[in-house]
């Protein structure tokens, strides 16, 4: 039971997001290593970041053909909650969960900074808690982040209100129409660039402040908690 | 190459002549690089000890405990040569060679910093190498620091004309980890050696012996190539296995490859090693002995382990899919027996291959010195405005955006103070927290090794003190050129020397440091170029200064302000440079001044507290005025100062010298009287964004916040 933290060779947040899972929002977790077959028992999965096989070839790629994967589709199709941070949204685009690329950012180098977002669909696992329009205080860390998708797709993504998030203000890789996190048309699966983990701590913010960002996990935790009451 | 007289203590030592491969595996052993002949001796009698050094300086990372069974272990080391002919490789593999020392102690890495020098970024000049060694040697770091998921949490960035056509590239590196689980380096009659990782191959072949001579061809396959992800799977698994309690000794195979590798680790164990090379995994086939003995193929790494902890350790490098092979055993007392399919085809006392016969050099007062101007003969100055513009510009003190941005310095998440600010602060735990900074100056120490150095000191502790972190170790990088020219060896000296005095009279121990010659190319040495870390430690988050200007803030200065402008920014901006009174720092007044802002941060008296350094008052006033997008008004007239001038007084870069705000001003001006320091309430902080000197009435610096964000990020707007 709990949160399923799935860790590939190269992945480097999955500390990182155990500890605010556990110690933060208070939701179990256990690690579960690329190898394993059997991922029945737990309520939700998360793919932390990092660069999975080194970003070799290109961000995502090689940890998308690996067995995991192929029983992570499987959850998906039957509405587990996943949720791809970073890399792991770049594994979920590369394996196919979620539509559209990531790509080099426009300025060809990789960006670590603090920006805003705004969350653009509350009716998620993982924006539950939010109101429409929020603004997030929250850290990029990535050179491969530019989400790009054809122009059909994207009227598609806009239709179908798949678009959770936008960056604000400041678009900080060139993505299309600033999308910052996307999910799938069920809305169980979702991918997100910046890393809300990182902004859950109110003493690792810039301004040593509350961000709302742990919101995206306590959302989880509260579908998760309404899930099992039905 | 070994000197005559090294090839005749060889031979007296063996008893014999050595064959052509202990003369390869000497000659990497005993290369300056890994033996320190020139600077043994001295490096030795740096204070290293205090209640909390556990290792001191040594092969690997010192060990500083920072209480309740926590240890953090910091380790610097430099990539120069390497950098200045391939800077992407030789940067990212100077990273992963810092990281491998931090693991080799059993503790998980947490914090990577580096301190960079390059020549001076001039557009126009397109001869100069400059723009790409610095976006390259930037790239290098970012792409291994960022994939194995360590933060970039700081650094220091210094352009000057002497590192023409080079560049230094130092990085430190912190871990974190229990004080009874480190790795207590021990070996056992009848264990085995496994040698992981990388497959040995012909990169980096003689890397040691190129670093210890001088830069003048530009050989390439002396260059090692970087992994990063096979360094993200050794950390982990060495980690794992060090939990499992499978490893008695580890080290890491650097400069000198398994030459120095093992004949450190058999001295360090004081046990003899019997090996056979035909077991190691090569990237090749057709390595020769001497070729696996010396080279330095990265993200390698040594593991001695008891016979019954095998099945357990192979578990574990299985399961990350790391490469090894069991290369031999722990037997006898102290001999290094090479094998070669079955024959023995060296054997070398390890004591005799880690005891280079040291070096004395001649040592002589350098002649530039002799002729430096005792008298400042400099144009009054008209526009002060312009002069603030242009120095904020000056890629030595505006704003390194470009740089930082392109580390990860989040992951992990315990970066409380991020890059940019006086000195970095990392998250221990909820109520304990590290602060660390690296400083150098070389226009200073060039000018006066001595007092250039103490400035380092003074700068790197005075950081750290503004982020309310008591210093509580110290790191040394020393670069020099060539310690066989008796001027610039006796530069070396003295920057030795202000280190030894500053730790003792501070009672901070040294707790790790490396020593760099022969930075020199065709063209000339580099100035000394000391590089100084200190290493803070908070107790509180309380604690924890914030350092944003408030409005309604008062503006205090704590110190004097010295004619003191030898070697500043400022001189080298209007061109002069040969003027020789650099900044002399007091030890008694810089050990008060630190101090009393202790003192004020842990009685919650002070909103903001930032350093005077390079650029003087002047840039100091103007990055809070940034950093606050605010406006600060200071009356020149009530600034403490033995100054001349308006420009000297702004622009000096005397130590021991702080800016303060604070909304108790009474509070603080009673603390400070009580501590005895030299202080003056200077200005205020308003919401009007224009940063304002005036002089009995008269503006002498009056400019916006914006222009002065716009000079603050020029080097920004020129990398991007």
């Amino acid at each position: 039971m709990g949160v399923g933290i799935v860790v590939f060779p190269g992945s480097n947040c999955d500390r990182d997001v155990n500890h605010v899972l556990n110690d933060v929002i208070g939701l179990n977790t256990r690690y579960v290593w690329h190898t394993q077959k059997s991922i029945d028992e737990y309520d939700a999965l998360i793919l932390p970041g990092g660069f999975s096989y080194g970003d070799r070839l290109r961000a995502g790629i090689i940890a998308a053909q690996s067995p995991i994967v192929e029983a992570i589709k499987k959850k998906a199709d039957e509405g587990l909650p996943i949720l791809g941070i970073c890399n792991g949204f770049q594994i979920l685009v590369e394996a196919g969960l979620l539509p559209g690329a990531l790509v080099r950012n426009d300025k060809l180098k990789f960006s670590c900074e603090w920006l805003k977002m705004e969350v653009l669909n509350v009716d998620t696992p993982f924006t539950n808690l939010f109101k429409l329009n929020d603004q997030i205080r929250i850290p990029i860390a990535h050179g491969e982040g530019r989400y790009i998708i054809s122009d059909d797709k994207l009227k598609e993504l806009y239709k179908n209100n798949q678009i959770v998030c936008k960056y604000k203000d400041l678009n900080p890789n060139g993505s299309i129409d600033m999308i910052a996190a996307v999910c799938n048309e069920e809305r169980n699966v979702m991918g997100i660039m910046p890393h809300p983990e990182r902004a859950s701590e109110p003493i690792l913010s810039p301004e040593h402040t509350k961000s709302n960002a742990r919101l995206i996990f306590h959302s989880l935790k509260n579908f998760l908690s309404s899930y099992t009451k039905y | 190459m070994l000197t005559k007289q090294e090839e005749f203590y060889l031979l007296k030592k063996l008893g014999r002549k050595p064959n052509s491969l202990e003369i390869d595996m000497i000659d990497a052993e005993w290369s300056e690089h890994c033996s320190y002949k020139s600077s043994k001796k001295f490096v030795r009698s740096l204070p290293s000890r205090s209640k909390r050094v556990i290792v001191g300086p040594g092969y690997d990372a010192g060990v500083l405990d920072i209480g309740d069974n926590d240890v953090i272990t910091v380790h610097i080391e430099s990539h120069n040569h390497p950098s200045a002919v391939e800077p992407y490789g030789g940067a990212a593999t100077g990273v992963g060679g810092v990281i491998r020392d931090i693991i080799s102690m059993g503790t998980r890495p947490i914090a990577l910093l580096n301190a960079l020098r390059f020549s001076s970024l001039n557009a126009e000049d397109n001869t100069s190498k400059s723009k790409w060694l610095f976006k390259n040697v930037v790239k290098g770091i970012a792409d291994y620091g960022n994939c194995i998921g360590i933060p970039t949490v700081g650094g220091d960035i210094e352009f000057d004309e002497s590192f023409r056509d080079y560049c230094l590239v130092d990085v430190a590196a912190i871990g974190l980890g229990k004080r009874d689980e480190i790795i207590s380096n021990h070996a056992e009659e009848d264990d085995l050696i496994v040698l992981a990782g990388n497959g040995t191959g012909k990169d980096g072949i003689r890397g040691a012996s190129f670093a210890s001579k001088l830069l003048d061809d530009e050989d390439r396959s002396a260059v090692q190539i970087p992994d990063p992800f096979l360094e993200k799977l050794l950390i982990e698994a060495t980690i794992e296995a060090t939990n499992s309690k499978c490893i008695n000794a580890i080290k890491d195979l650097g400069g000198g490859g398994l030459s120095c590798c093992l004949s450190e680790l058999s001295h360090l164990v004081e046990k003899g090693f019997e090996i056979e090379l035909s077991k190691i995994h090569t990237k090749v086939d057709d390595l020769s002995p001497n070729e696996i003995m010396i080279s330095e193929s990265q993200e390698r790494m040594v593991y001695i382990i008891n016979r019954n902890r095998l099945s357990r350790f192979q578990e574990i490098f299985n399961k990350y899919s790391i490469t090894h092979s069991i290369i031999g055993k722990v037997h006898g007392q102290d001999n290094l027996k090479i094998h070669f399919q079955g024959k023995l085809i060296a054997n070398i006392p390890s004591s005799l291959m880690v005891n280079a016969p040291l070096c004395n050099r001649k040592s002589m007062k350098p002649d530039y010195l002799k002729v430096l101007k005792q008298r400042m003969n400099v144009d009054k100055i008209i526009d002060y405005n312009s002069v603030l513009l242009r120095l904020l510009a000056n890629p030595n003190i505006g704003n390194k955006r470009w740089v930082y941005q392109q580390y990860d310095h989040e992951v992990g998440l315990r970066t409380v103070i991020k890059p940019g600010a006086n000195a970095s602060v990392i998250k221990i735990n909820d109520n304990k927290f590290i602060s660390i900074k690296l400083d150098g100056n070389s226009k200073h120490c060039y000018l006066d090794p001595y007092y250039g150095t103490l400035g380092c000191l003074s700068e790197a502790c005075r950081n750290v003190v503004c982020t309310g972190a008591r210093p509580v170790g110290i790191i040394d990088h020393l670069q020099f050129g060539s310690p066989e020219n008796p001027q610039i060896y006796w530069t070396f000296l003295k920057s030795i020397k202000a280190i030894i005095n500053f730790c003792k009279y501070m009672k901070i121990p040294v707790v790790g440091g490396k020593v760099s010659f022969y930075n020199e190319t065709m063209n000339s040495p580099i100035k000394p170029s000391p590089v100084i870390g200190t290493i803070g430690l908070i107790k509180d988050r309380y604690h924890i200064t914030n350092n944003v200007p408030i409005n309604g803030d008062s503006v205090f200065i704590l110190g004097q302000s010295s004619e003191e402008m030898a070697g500043t920014e400022y001189c080298s901006l209007i061109g002069h440079t040969e003027y020789g009174n650099v900044p002399k720092v007091d030890l008694e007044t810089d050990r008060k001044n630190n101090l009393a802002i202790l003192d004020l941060i842990q009685n919650g008296l002070i909103d903001f507290v930032h350093d005077c350094s390079k650029g003087g008052i002047g840039t100091a006033l103007a990055e809070l005025a940034i950093s606050g997008n605010v406006g600060i008004e200071i009356d020149l007239q009530k600034i403490p100062n033995s100054c001349s001038r308006h420009d000297f007084l702004l622009f000096s870069e005397t130590h021991s010298r702080f800016i303060i705000g604070t909304r108790n001003t009474n509070s603080v001006k009673k603390l400070l009287r009580r501590k005895g320091c030299i202080f003056s309430e200077i200005g205020k902080v308003d919401t009007i964004e224009i940063l304002n000197f005036h002089y009995s009435g008269e503006d002498i610096i009056n400019l916006s916040v914006k222009d002065l964000n716009r000079s603050y990020n020029t080097m920004n707007q020129l990398m991007d």
